[in-house]
């Protein structure tokens, strides 16, 4: 802990405070929302009009400004949830589990659009909606595990204990992501599918890469937007009882 | 470590149970040869108190110490919890149970046999649990507070199911235990009588 | 060595449990045998085909025999309040667990060992594959009961757990199945399946150190 500079423990202090959280977060939230329009819309006009046609694919290859963020988004916000969650289970930060579930669905989402896009890609492609591709079992594994986080924090009624509960899932689930998503790439290679031409070429010309990019950083602030809302949600659910909620609900 | 140097202290304890306030603030200490007796109605936090004191539940705020250290192996080394359910198995007999339970933890100078003599149980060895009553059941789960050494009988509803012979037993085995130092928490809907011992009381509701 | 004395009377105690218990003993291997024998009946009996597929049928109905037989690691123990002595014990929960989580393996997951040579003789399998089959067996199941473990625990406290419990664990049991059932299917073409082998086998050291912890994590969410 010693090595984490003095300012930034005073915030993450302070930020622990159900209260303040609530406060600062409404404060954040338009801030976050006006930039990442901002990136979105910046990054679609690059990705949708400014750049070429792809020489084999045509225009299709243009979903990939979607598809590959969330996929991003889907490993990230896993690992985002299993640090909340270890947090929340070592130090009992009531503020790291409401994070670590919010994040939940926000990814599970992000996974469902990877594989909704990935399938849409795939169609003109390979000419089916589901080939058995390496990357789409994956994402289509991290789904569910996604769910049954989700499931298991909706079976459990004590929403503390189902934190505790989530959090534990989350860190088993974050230990086996590397090993089942290598052996899914093993497995795929040597079942030889469709030899699909991989969707991270290394050589993207730049004129494709910075709308790609743009629009990674575009879908990081939106989870940021998504979890936060739904964090305050959950706080105010869970603190109902708190002198604070009760102050909030009269000022409304 | 001496027996009268033992001591159980609970500071500011709250636990919020599905939005109601159980108990708030609640603060005592108990040292060796004392008796802790909780009384409330129902679903006053009698059993979630035990429970946060087992280090099964977690207190919404407080903390807990055991001879002035947060509760540690220590602690679980020299404690014995009988809660509501006997924690015995009924495929098992009377002395495969106690055998386990013995190597769970540390045993005692008490044998098997002798700790089922103090319960009125001598001869049902060889007996398979679920041929037992409910009180004989009780009365074997009991057997465990002897088998282990240990200084906190931590007691939930120790006298359920049992006969007025069986209570005394059970008075006659809690009064020894305070005599040698030893310290008991306990939630009882009976009458606790105690040979020239006055428990303490919390009333939590 | 009190705590290997607890070990041991806690894998002796189960093991009483379950010879006391043979009836409940037999259901997870009759499922096995059930579903492989189902297979034939819904592709097609061809010789050709199910030997094809068979390294693949036997693995999958192994994982689902395996998971069902886990609701029985600590169901009783919770019902009865013995999980609650259990944790209460000085000695490491982790380890215990894994006490438990042994002789739960003996008693569900070595009956399916030995009846898989029966199977493999059904689905018209090779002796060379054969042998494969049963190393990937011995190296595979422990690890669906560990990795099960961890699912049960967090469900073992839950009225509707089943559903819930194999959508936590056999997520995560898909490693296990890729490595062994490609490796009975290499077997059975002559390749040599030493990578495959080798990896289990690491599969196995992971999940026995690692297994046991957010199991009795687990296990003390549950019982709060």
């Amino acid at each position: 802990m010693f090595l984490i500079p003095k300012p930034v423990g005073k915030f993450f202090h302070r930020m622990a405070s159900p209260p303040y959280f609530y406060d600062f977060t409404g404060r954040l939230i338009p801030w976050l929302s006006w930039i990442f329009l901002f990136l979105v819309i910046a990054g679609l006009y690059g990705g949708l009009v400014l750049a070429p046609a792809d020489y084999q694919q045509g225009d299709s290859f243009r979903i990939i400004y979607i598809h590959v963020p969330s996929a991003w988004m889907s490993l990230f916000v896993y690992v985002v949830m299993a640090i909340a969650g270890g947090i929340g289970l070592i130090w009992r930060i009531k503020l790291a589990e409401i994070v670590a579930i919010s994040s939940a669905s926000v990814g599970a989402g992000f996974t469902f659009i990877a594989l909704v896009t990935g399938s849409l890609w795939g169609k003109p492609m390979w000419g089916t909606w589901w080939v058995w591709d390496a990357r789409l079992t994956s994402e289509l594994i991290l789904l569910f595990l996604y769910l049954g986080v989700i499931g298991l924090y909706g079976a459990i009624d004590d929403k503390r204990t189902a934190s505790r509960a989530v959090a534990i899932l989350a860190l088993v689930g974050v230990v086996n992501i590397p090993i089942i998503h290598y052996s899914v790439e093993w497995w795929n290679t040597l079942h030889q599918g469709p030899t699909v031409t991989k969707m991270d070429k290394p050589s993207i010309h730049i004129s494709m890469l910075w709308p790609l990019l743009v629009m990674a950083v575009a879908f990081k602030f939106y989870y940021v937007i998504a979890m936060l809302q739904r964090a305050r949600t959950e706080l105010v659910v869970r603190e109902r009882n708190s002198q604070w909620v009760k102050l909030l609900l009269e000022s409304k | 470590m001496k027996n009268e140097h033992i001591s159980l202290q609970v500071e500011a304890l709250s636990c919020i149970r599905d939005d109601r306030v159980l108990f708030k603030q609640l603060s005592f200490e108990i040292k060796g040869k004392q008796v802790l007796l909780l009384e409330g109605k129902n679903g006053s936090g009698k059993t979630s108190l035990l429970r946060i004191l087992c280090g099964f539940r977690e207190p919404d705020s407080g903390e807990i110490y055991w001879c002035g250290n947060l509760l540690d192996n220590q602690y679980y080394a020299q404690m014995v919890y009988i809660g509501h359910r006997d924690g015995v198995k009924d495929e098992l007999t009377v002395q495969e149970n106690l055998l386990v339970s013995t190597a769970l933890g540390f045993a005692s100078q008490t044998s098997i046999s002798q700790a089922l003599k103090k319960v009125d149980l001598q001869g049902h060895d060889e007996v398979l649990v679920q041929s037992l009553s409910a009180g004989q059941k009780r009365r074997l789960s009991l057997a465990r507070l002897l088998i282990t050494d240990n200084k906190l009988w931590i007691l939930d509803e120790p006298f359920t199911s049992l006969d007025k012979d069986g209570i005394a037993v059970v008075e006659a085995l809690m009064t020894e235990h305070v005599n040698r130092g030893g310290m008991v928490v306990l939630t009882s809907h009976h009458d606790v009588q105690l040979h020239d011992i006055k428990p303490q009381i919390i009333n939590l509701s | 060595m009190a705590l290997l004395r607890a070990f041991i009377a806690i894998i002796r105690r189960d093991l009483i449990l379950a010879f006391r218990r043979r009836a409940e003993m037999l259901n997870p291997i009759l499922f096995f045998i059930i579903v492989v024998t189902l297979f034939p009946l819904g592709v097609g009996a061809q010789p050709q085909l199910l030997q094809s597929i068979a390294p693949g049928i036997i693995w999958v109905s192994a994982l689902l025999a395996a998971m069902l037989s886990l609701d029985g690691l600590f169901r009783s123990d919770f019902d009865d309040g013995s999980l609650e002595q259990l944790l209460l014990s000085p000695h490491p929960t982790s380890i215990l667990i894994l006490g438990k989580i042994i002789a739960h393996w003996l008693v569900t997951g070595l009956p399916l060992i030995l009846v898989a040579p029966l199977l493999a003789e059904f689905l018209g399998m090779h002796t060379d594959a054969l042998i494969i089959l049963l190393k990937t067996l011995i190296l595979g199941t422990p690890v669906l009961s560990l990795v099960g473990a961890i699912g049960v625990a967090l469900t073992v406290g839950l009225r509707r757990g089943g559903m819930i419990l194999s959508l936590l664990v056999l997520p995560l049991y898909v490693p296990v199945l890729i490595f062994a059932s490609n490796a009975v299917e290499m077997a059975s073409g002559g390749l040599p399946v030493d990578a495959q082998i080798n990896i289990l086998l690491a599969m196995l050291c992971l999940a026995l150190v690692l297994a046991p912890l957010p199991a009795s994590a687990a296990l003390k969410m549950s019982v709060s």
